[in-house]
């Protein structure tokens, strides 16, 4: 059986392992509750408010304690669930995701002996049901199981068409292979927290919990959206102006939506700001992409209704009936 | 279509339908798939459930449908609506039709028939010579090169299939179309569970639809011979190779001329490829995964032949084997300008004229809309 040691749970605290390991210290949340256990929970908290800032919450696993790593995501979650802010757990999750995604990149790579690329691969295989081998220097899987993930990205380099591709197989590096399962991982931390029940907190935590709610409403500025707008694209606006994470299909809608509209870059950037992994030379360098103006010089199309519904994007109104791409909403609404 | 003609052709399905139970069965997992049918001038019945082979011959013998359908897909109650039928999977299909392939030999074979008059001309005109109507049907006959280029495409499929993407040949399952192409059937249980849009990054494969010259080594700058694929790689890659150097002795010269043209002359060269390498399926059907489709060993009412499974592709020839009606000898009247070919007899030309045709023969003018029952 793979050992899983406290050093790779520090990695990757969602791990049901990790949940095992806690039992078997005996530590309990009373205890921490207790003063000495002050700086983990002041470590859980820094590390809510760096993943709310959009930032990826970096560990020097080499220098620090490992213990406290795993203590802190998990205090962390508590700290979460009692507050209750459904924005913070998508951002939390989101840039967990992102660190954890960065460990299994490195895993992948750096660890090129067998022994150590089984965790990796195990983690892989058990929680996205996906099972990647080596061949090589590559990371293959079956075409079916990559199918299913890659038909989401819009990028070309993504068709199976430019993929290597033999024997039912499909050959990536160790980035493409974590990039693949990217949405997944981020779902999957977030229903971990979702699942976790919480029902009383030591006192010493209540401080920190009051912070969060303060801190979640930099984040719940209403904002005016134009009844113009189909529900699709409010409903990404919406999430954007939360703060909270839409996924790349729905920025996509949202770019080419207003693109479409006559927006121009410039106008349409600043929208993505409150996304919690906002780069601002990416965001503009991702709607020139789309716009045409870079690139392939290729102007991308809003996605058809279908494609919307089929993306779990789409919230049709009555006001919605008989068009088959949201750019046409509104110019049938007239009509009797 | 009249009433005469569908008297016809009914009693002609029918007989072939009593006399052939052996040929028409339903296809593996018959009780979660959905069944359909259609009657001459009448619209589809589907959503039904057909669990058995005897069901199947009792509803073809009650109904004398004019083409029978099965879903690709199985479902948890096949018989409801789309909506709650609970989809659980679907068998890879892939429609090859000649149509489809853009030959020279269509123009040949293709039949101009005026839709106010019938009038049919090889010729196409902006007017009919009879009455006047600029409104036409195309009428395509049956055509030998049209079913070697289409075998063509479906031996490419296969290929590409049971290489790249590791089906076993004994999980292809290729059919005459009972018209004018073929229909290939793929059970392969780690390909049934992708939905529609990851068919069609699949048919997008087999197409060679969508590649850029960036995953066969050429950017926009900077390019290294290192880059390019070579004849070991296996793949659209290996194809590639295969295709741009011919021979190892034509890859140093090759190379230097593909690096000197650079992105956007490599980029024509790909779309070359796709045309000539790149399988021509129909992506719509393969897509598509409530599809029903034509039953194996129903007839297919566009010719009058049937769909049935070609155990060697190389020496099937439809016009014979899947010319499966009566023999018996029938009056009809037939306006087809062109000579066709069934069961190495040939038929034809005929300008609007009572003959006697062998059944077959005269059920296969009937439905290509070339003749009419006396």
């Amino acid at each position: 059986m793979l050992k899983i040691g406290v050093k790779d749970l520090a990695k990757y605290p969602f791990l049901t392992e990790a949940g095992e390991y806690l039992r078997n210290t005996g530590l309990s949340l009373e205890q921490l509750g207790h003063p000495d256990w002050q700086p983990i929970v002041e470590k859980a908290y820094g590390r809510i408010v760096v993943a709310s800032s959009g930032q990826i919450y970096g560990s020097d696993l080499e220098a620090l304690d490992n213990d406290s790593e795993l203590l802190s995501f998990l205090v962390a979650i508590i700290l979460l669930k009692s507050a209750g802010i459904a924005t913070l757990i998508r951002r939390f999750s989101l840039a967990e995701s992102r660190r954890a995604e960065r460990y299994l990149q490195q895993d992948l790579w750096i660890s090129r002996d067998k022994k150590n690329l089984e965790l990796p691969l195990k983690i892989i295989q058990d929680l996205f049901a996906v099972n990647v081998s080596i061949d090589n220097e590559d990371f293959v899987i079956k075409v079916p199981d990559y199918l299913q993930r890659a038909v989401h990205f819009h990028e070309k380099e993504w068709k199976l068409v430019n993929r290597r591709v033999a024997n039912g197989l499909v050959y990536l590096s160790a980035h493409e292979t974590v990039r693949l399962i990217r949405t997944e991982l981020g779902e999957y931390i977030n229903g971990k927290i979702q699942s976790v029940n919480v029902d009383s907190i030591p006192q010493s935590f209540r401080h920190r919990v009051d912070d969060l709610v303060t801190l979640a409403k930099k984040f719940s500025d209403t904002v005016y959206v134009s009844s113009e707008y189909p529900p699709c694209v409010k409903h990404g606006i919406e999430v954007l102006e939360k703060g909270e994470n839409l996924p790349h299909s729905g920025r996509f809608l949202l770019a080419t939506y207003l693109l479409s509209k006559g927006q121009t870059v410039d106008q349409i950037a600043p929208l993505f700001k409150n996304a919690p992994d906002y780069n601002e030379r990416t965001t503009k360098y991702q709607l020139e992409h789309i716009s045409g103006s870079s690139g392939s010089g290729t102007k991308y199309q809003c996605p058809s209704c279908e494609k919307l519904r089929s993306e779990s994007l789409c919230f049709a109104t009555p006001d919605c009936d008989g068009i088959i791409n949201p750019v046409q909403f509104g110019k049938r609404r007239k009509n009797p | 279509m009249n009433e005469k003609n569908i008297l016809l052709i009914e009693s002609a399905f029918k007989e072939y339908y009593f006399n052939r139970f052996d040929l028409i069965h339903v296809p593996q997992k018959a009780t979660e798939r959905e069944f359909g049918y259609q009657k001459f001038n009448s619209g589809m019945t589907r959503h039904l459930v057909v669990k058995n082979d005897k069901d199947l011959h009792l509803l073809l013998m009650k109904e004398v449908p004019s083409d029978v359908y099965c879903s690709n897909a199985y479902y948890s109650f096949p018989s409801l609506p789309m909506s709650e039928k609970d989809w659980k999977g679907a068998d890879l299909i892939f429609d090859i039709d000649a149509k489809d392939l853009a030959l020279s030999c269509r123009k040949d074979h293709t039949v101009f028939k005026c839709i106010s008059c019938n009038n049919p001309t090889i010729e196409f005109s902006q007017q009919c010579s009879k009455c006047g109507s600029t409104k036409f049907e195309t009428v395509s006959v049956g055509c030998k090169n049209c079913i070697s280029e289409s075998k063509k495409e479906v031996t490419k499929l296969v290929d590409i299939l049971t290489t790249d993407l590791n089906v076993k040949k004994e999980q292809i399952e290729v059919y005459f179309s009972g018209n004018e192409g073929f229909h290939v059937r793929v059970t392969n249980n780690d390909y049934e569970s992708l939905g529609s849009q990851e068919r069609a990054d699949l048919v997008d494969y087999l197409m060679f639809n969508g590649a850029i010259p960036e995953s066969f080594g050429i950017k926009r700058q900077n390019n290294f011979k290192a880059s390019l694929p070579t004849f070991e790689e296996k793949g659209w890659r290996g194809r590639v190779a295969h295709k741009l150097f011919s021979s190892k002795s034509k890859v140093p010269k090759a190379t230097r001329e593909i690096i000197a043209s650079g992105y956007s002359a490599f980029q024509v060269q790909l779309e070359e490829i796709k045309k000539t390498m790149g399988v021509k399926v129909d992506p719509k059907v393969t897509m598509d995964i409530h599809r029903i489709f034509r039953l194996e060993g129903s007839i297919n009412s566009k010719s009058g032949l049937s769909k049935i499974q070609c155990e060697d592709l190389n020496s099937f020839d439809p016009f014979l084997e899947a010319c499966l009606l009566g023999n018996d000898d029938v009056n009809v009247m037939v306006n087809c300008p062109l000579q066709i070919r069934l069961k190495n007899k040939k038929f034809g030309p005929y300008n609007n004229e009572i003959v006697s045709l062998p059944k077959y023969a005269a059920v296969y003018m009937l439905c290509k809309g070339l003749g009419n029952a006396v």
